[in-house]
């Protein structure tokens, strides 16, 4: 859905659902993720269906994933960081770390 | 940055776009310790998201977001130089009237006590919620141009903008020089620019300059031959995402393809903070949106906290920096290191800049009415996104009987979500008043409490630089001497 105007300086790699995806320093998860194409960041607790992120500042919540082990993340809040397992948060998520 | 967190000082400010700076700047430069705690990675706020390494870069970035955005680098530098202290990524889940701070950062939450706080936590887009605005595919004009300016990201698939204010237009400006495939432009106004601009001549005069950027977008915009609709009653079209977009033109409903909508209709404050600290509120009737009292310093009514830029009413990015340093020179005043008389004297300039923006507000406030987000929603319509519930569901819960908003919240589970009503707060109320054939005033706005941010527990129950009498009260209630640090 999106395209990068420049792709010379894609030097961190995330993984989301473990596949590796190669984004910039300083792009937050959530822009990582739709340069890559990726729509489902997580599906409704209530109701199970697909949801992207919509504000892209921190208000709507709809970017909640799962990032290395800890659920309900922002990701258009957090910043990517090399290596990164990032998940789609399925309903309310699980919580690995706890 | 460091690590230890800090645990007083006298000036907090929250929020790093045009009025955080301005404020924390000149704060510092006065002498008053300040932080300035933000959200983001780098200073600028959403307006000068990410400027800093945009500036350094002269690529067709630059170039597609133009010279009003590139101003932003003056405010970033004058607050880098001030020597006020800066707290990126951290997030401020919980602001008490007695002037504590709960701050979450890199996975740690600690308290910070300030002497005074001012909030800049600006505006946000005013939710539009047409049926199928929450399929994937449907964002926020303002979230497009976020992801340009954060990350060079363009729309590759044909898009459409749909809504009113000057950001629509921008954005589709910005995104047809990016080459992305921008299809159409739905304009939901009902009112000219040409209209109302000649009709508001008088006033606005001295703003030749921004009328014709305005009218010079969509120039650009029939230049480039895209089409530019005047439409109501929106509809997203699409089974698991956006499909088309459906509208009502003279009469008769269009439907366009879409696989990227983007939905405007104007900015509202960000008020969760104020909401959350029984801050006395006021409706704005012009910006349809609810904003803190303050007086002409940005004060509230709770005594340490003021409040600055579009926090406190919309009036953009000009203004946000002069409202800045008012709050800054009362907050220097206050802490005694400078007099009132320097204060008065200091703020003049600042006074004459505010009027002279007033004015083209005014102007704007009139000509962009946010028609599609205040309508009567469609039953099928979700007024609350995190836990799905419809307007026709709201409205059969009011007529069962549940008129008050924070009960129709309990029994609806409308902002009860992650988001916590900021994504359905306006629409909730709305949907009440118009119900019960009543004003919005009358109706009010959800109780909100800390912590205003998510948290996990965990956080909480470790807190970094925890005090036994630093915790807050298991309720959050404040205001009670006996919690006095």
């Amino acid at each position: 859905m999106f395209r990068r105007l420049r792709t010379d300086d894609l030097t961190t790699t995330i993984f989301f659902d473990g596949r590796p995806l190669r984004c910039r320093p300083g792009d937050s998860v959530a822009a990582a993720l739709l340069a890559a194409g990726i729509e489902r960041f997580r599906t409704t607790p209530v109701s199970g269906t697909d949801r992207m992120p919509h504000c892209m500042i921190g208000n709507c919540f709809d970017c909640l994933v799962e990032i290395d082990g800890q659920a309900d993340q922002q990701a258009c809040l957090v910043p990517v960081r090399e290596g990164s397992q990032v998940r789609s948060q399925l309903g309310t998520g699980r919580f690995d770390a706890a | 940055m460091t690590d230890a967190p800090r645990t007083h000082c006298e000036l907090a400010i929250v929020g790093g776009g045009p009025a955080g700076l301005a404020a924390a700047a000149l704060a510092a430069e006065l002498g008053v310790e300040t932080i300035l705690f933000d959200e983001q990675p780098t200073p600028g706020g959403q307006i000068y998201r990410n400027i800093e390494a945009n500036s350094r870069k002269h690529d067709a970035l630059s170039n597609i977001l133009g010279a009003d955005y590139a101003k932003g680098l003056a405010l970033v530098e004058r607050f880098r130089r001030s020597g006020a202290a800066y707290e990126p990524l951290s997030a401020v889940w919980q602001v008490s009237a007695a002037g504590k701070l709960g701050v979450s950062r890199k996975g740690r939450a600690y308290l910070t006590r300030a002497g005074r706080v001012i909030l800049a936590t600006g505006a946000m887009e005013r939710p539009v919620p047409i049926p199928g605005w929450t399929l994937p595919g449907v964002m926020g004009a303002g979230a497009a141009q976020t992801l340009m300016k954060a990350s060079g990201l363009v729309p590759e698939e044909p898009t459409v903008i749909a809504g009113s204010g000057p950001l629509a237009y921008l954005v589709a400006l910005q995104l047809m020089k990016a080459g992305a495939p921008l299809s159409a432009v739905i304009d939901t106004s009902q009112k000219g620019l040409f209209e109302t601009g000649f009709a508001a001549l008088p006033v606005l005069s001295g703003f030749g300059r921004d009328l014709l950027k305005g009218l010079s977008w969509m120039a650009a915009l029939r230049k480039a031959r895209i089409p530019v609709f005047s439409g109501r009653n929106l509809a997203v079209e699409g089974i698991s995402r956006v499909e088309a977009v459906s509208f009502e033109t003279r009469g008769k409903r269009q439907r366009l393809s879409a696989s990227l909508l983007l939905l405007h209709e104007g900015v509202v404050p960000n008020n969760q903070i104020t909401a959350s600290l029984r801050c006395r509120h006021v409706w704005d009737t012009a910006q349809m949106a609810w904003r803190p009292w303050t007086d002409e310093w940005g004060a509230t009514s709770t005594e340490l906290v003021a409040v600055a830029g579009d926090g406190a009413g919309i009036s953009g990015a000009r203004a946000a920096a002069h409202r800045g340093r008012l709050a800054a020179l009362d907050a220097a005043c206050r802490i005694g290191r400078i007099s009132r008389a320097e204060r008065d004297e200091r703020a003049l300039p600042e006074r004459r800049h505010l009027q002279r923006e007033a004015r083209f507000r005014a102007f704007l406030d009139s000509t962009y009415c946010p028609t599609e987000a205040v309508r009567r929603l469609a039953d099928e319509a979700i007024a609350c996104r995190c836990e799905e519930v419809t307007a026709g569901e709201l409205r059969a819960f009011v007529a069962e009987g549940f008129t008050d908003i924070n009960q129709l919240k309990s029994f609806s589970r409308c902002g009860m979500g992650q988001c916590q009503g900021r994504m359905c707060g306006g629409t909730v109320a709305r949907v009440l008043a118009q119900s019960l054939e009543t004003d919005m005033e009358t109706v009010g706005y959800y109780r909100l409490r800390p912590p205003v941010k998510p948290l996990p527990v965990a956080q909480l129950a470790e807190l970094g630089n925890a005090e036994r009498d630093l915790r807050p009260s298991p309720l959050g209630v404040d205001g009670d001497p006996s919690q006095r640090v």
